[in-house]
């Protein structure tokens, strides 16, 4: 069985975040780590690897410095890692990033490929869906446990208000929810292997039946007007009581104020 | 592609078990806004199957049309032919804007037929409005600025920043909205709607899954995306158990309990009832943040919440930055007070 999994580098949101001057993001200017639901994602292959056997590259599109995170991956267990990195790609929407990883894809054998739902910089959760929907394969999403038996992957799809479990044919594209599992840790062979591990790097030219007018900024549908950080209501008044009774006269005096009681 | 075909506002009602979603009315309501300046009207797409009789409560809702795509395949959600309708339909009626819900159906099915149809698609929007791309024109360049064009604004970096997207060289615009962010109009009784039934074929091909099982949740709660009182509780309260204080709080105020993302990650409270960026978006009279630090991404999902009021201990909890009236001080003492005191006045009444 060959598993891809397609992870990204992203800034820890817990961090600031920075802009360029034309709106897109600083992304050199940030702490960057495994997105949380691709590491789930990677976790849900290596337990796939573990239980029946399997074949795991990982693969990223990025900034050359995205290949921290395919050694991490490595390290966790992966098999290969496949860095996709080219100026021409930078800027890119999620239609723009979906058609340049469907276009590495095509390159490779594979019986599953795992996604993350979401990053945690954009939170769009289109590019899983999206990758699917360029190569023909059926997508199913939001995965909260993932079974295999020959071509057929049994999928615990989750919904607002209840699940599905879904059978789907090999080849297929399942997106993860970081609560699926809990990712392991790098082990110290890992570490060794990753050190030493060839990181395959693909530029524009490697992307197979894929158009110029669907890559980078100039190729993403979808445009920057405005961007900026988030303006906060301001902190109300604070009270330090100094017994519980005083906090609650504060409160139903507040409630009584706004006529809510 | 020719923008200048592409016409209306077109809302994907989504309904589940053949009822409508309250997001579909939602929606229906910023259509029915954004059609204003545009002059133009605004479609309901139902997909499903036996479901031609909740075209008149859409109708009510806002839709001037309604187009019905109805065929036993598409009886529960799956992606492929739920998007092989709704792509099937966007190819056949040309919308100009394009609206789904950013639920777990939408946030699936919106990436999906966007791909499908080649056009630009922006995730959880929380705000909608017809304007000027670029928002201002570049000297010289005048004539290039496009007008009414959908300007679509979202929070990123779990909502430490905002953004406002256009899409202006591709149609239709498309846009996912969070539940629980637009208004509703006031339904309009015994409106009707034009209904189109549109049917495009359904073949199962390797796309189609199969579902084997459907399991819904077992649901005694309210919703809290309803409730007009929020006693929400974070890790901060401690265990399973003590949530009791807090639940006999909602009870004398006739509100409801919700919890922060800790709190459903200890198995303390079901995933239902999270505020925050991966669960809901809740706007109360009142919320009380009760033992919540008051993490980003809890602050996105309650801060147009109309009355704040927070009890912790950590004077400098980050939910003091957000909240109307911040108490500093110990829960399981407060708490307990304050519903005794409540029940007083309420009773004196």
């Amino acid at each position: 069985m060959k598993i891809i999994v397609c992870i990204k580098q992203v800034p820890d949101t817990k961090g600031g975040v920075k802009f360029n001057p034309d709106g897109t993001l600083d992304r050199g200017a940030m702490l960057a780590i495994m997105n949380p639901d691709d590491k789930a994602g990677l976790e849900a292959a290596l337990r796939l690897k573990d239980q029946y056997g399997a074949e795991v590259t990982v693969l990223t599109m990025g900034l050359p410095k995205a290949a921290d995170v395919l050694r991490e991956a490595i390290a966790m267990g992966a098999d290969k890692g496949i860095l996709v990195t080219d100026r021409v790609l930078g800027g890119a929407d999620t239609w723009a990033t979906s058609t340049t990883i469907a276009g590495a894809i095509r390159n490779l054998d594979y019986d599953i490929i795992i996604t993350g739902r979401q990053a945690i910089d954009g939170d769009t959760a289109q590019v899983g869906p999206q990758i699917a929907e360029h190569l023909g394969i059926p997508v199913v999403s939001y995965a909260q446990e993932i079974k295999v038996n020959g071509d057929t992957v049994t999928v615990k799809r989750q919904y607002d208000d209840r699940y599905h479990m879904v059978e789907v044919k090999t080849p297929c594209l399942i997106t993860a929810l970081s609560e699926l599992n809990e990712p392991r840790y790098m082990t110290p062979g890992g570490i060794f292997d990753a050190c030493k591990a060839e990181i395959t790097t693909w530029g524009r030219a490697d992307l197979k039946d894929v158009d110029d007018s669907n890559i980078g900024l100039a190729g993403s549908p979808t445009k920057i007007a405005r961007a900026s950080d988030k303006v906060r209501k301001g902190a109300g008044e604070k009270f330090v009581p100094e017994t519980p009774t005083e906090a609650v006269d504060i409160i139903v005096g507040k409630l009584k104020e706004k006529h809510v009681i | 592609m020719n923008l200048e075909e592409y016409k209306g506002v077109f809302v994907f009602a989504q309904q589940v078990d053949n009822k409508v979603d309250g997001i579909a009315y939602e929606l229906l309501g910023e259509a029915t806004r954004l059609a204003a300046p545009l002059n133009a009207k605004v479609t309901a797409v139902l997909v499903g199957s036996g479901i031609k009789n909740l075209a008149d409560s859409l109708a009510e809702y806002g839709a001037d049309r309604v187009i019905v795509v109805d065929d036993p395949e598409l009886k529960d959600y799956r992606t492929e032919p739920y998007a092989h309708a709704l792509a099937s339909v966007i190819n056949e009626f040309k919308p100009e804007i394009m609206l789904v819900g950013a639920t777990a159906i939408g946030r699936d099915l919106g990436p999906t037929v966007s791909a499908r149809v080649a056009t630009g698609l922006t995730a959880d929007c929380t705000m909608l409005e017809i304007g000027d791309f670029p928002l201002v024109a570049i000297p010289g360049k005048e004539s290039e600025q496009k007008h009414n064009q959908l300007l679509m604004t979202r929070p990123a970096f779990g909502g430490n920043t905002i953004a406002t997207i256009a899409c202006p060289n591709n149609r239709p615009q498309m846009a996912t909205v969070r539940p629980g962010v637009m208004q509703k109009i006031e339904p309009k009784k015994g409106a009707k709607a034009e209904v189109v039934e549109f049917n495009p074929g359904f073949t199962p091909n390797n796309r189609y899954v199969t579902i084997k099982e459907v399991v819904k949740a077992v649901n005694d709660v309210a919703d809290i995306m309803d409730a007009k009182i929020l006693v929400s509780g974070g890790r901060g309260v401690g265990s399973k158990e003590n949530f009791k204080i807090l639940e006999d709080l909602a009870e004398v105020l006739g509100g409801t309990v919700s919890c922060s993302r800790a709190v459903v990650d200890s198995g303390w409270k079901p995933k239902d009832l999270q505020v925050g960026q991966t669960g809901k978006t809740v706007r109360p009279n009142v919320y009380f943040a009760i033992g919540i630090s008051g993490a980003i991404q809890h602050v996105a999902g309650m801060e147009e919440s109309d009355i704040i009021i927070a009890i912790n201990k950590d004077e400098d909890a980050p939910i003091f930055d957000v909240a109307d009236y911040g108490i500093v001080g110990d829960l399981n003492k407060i708490v307990p007070e304050l519903t005794a005191k409540l029940k007083a006045e309420i009773a004196a009444k």
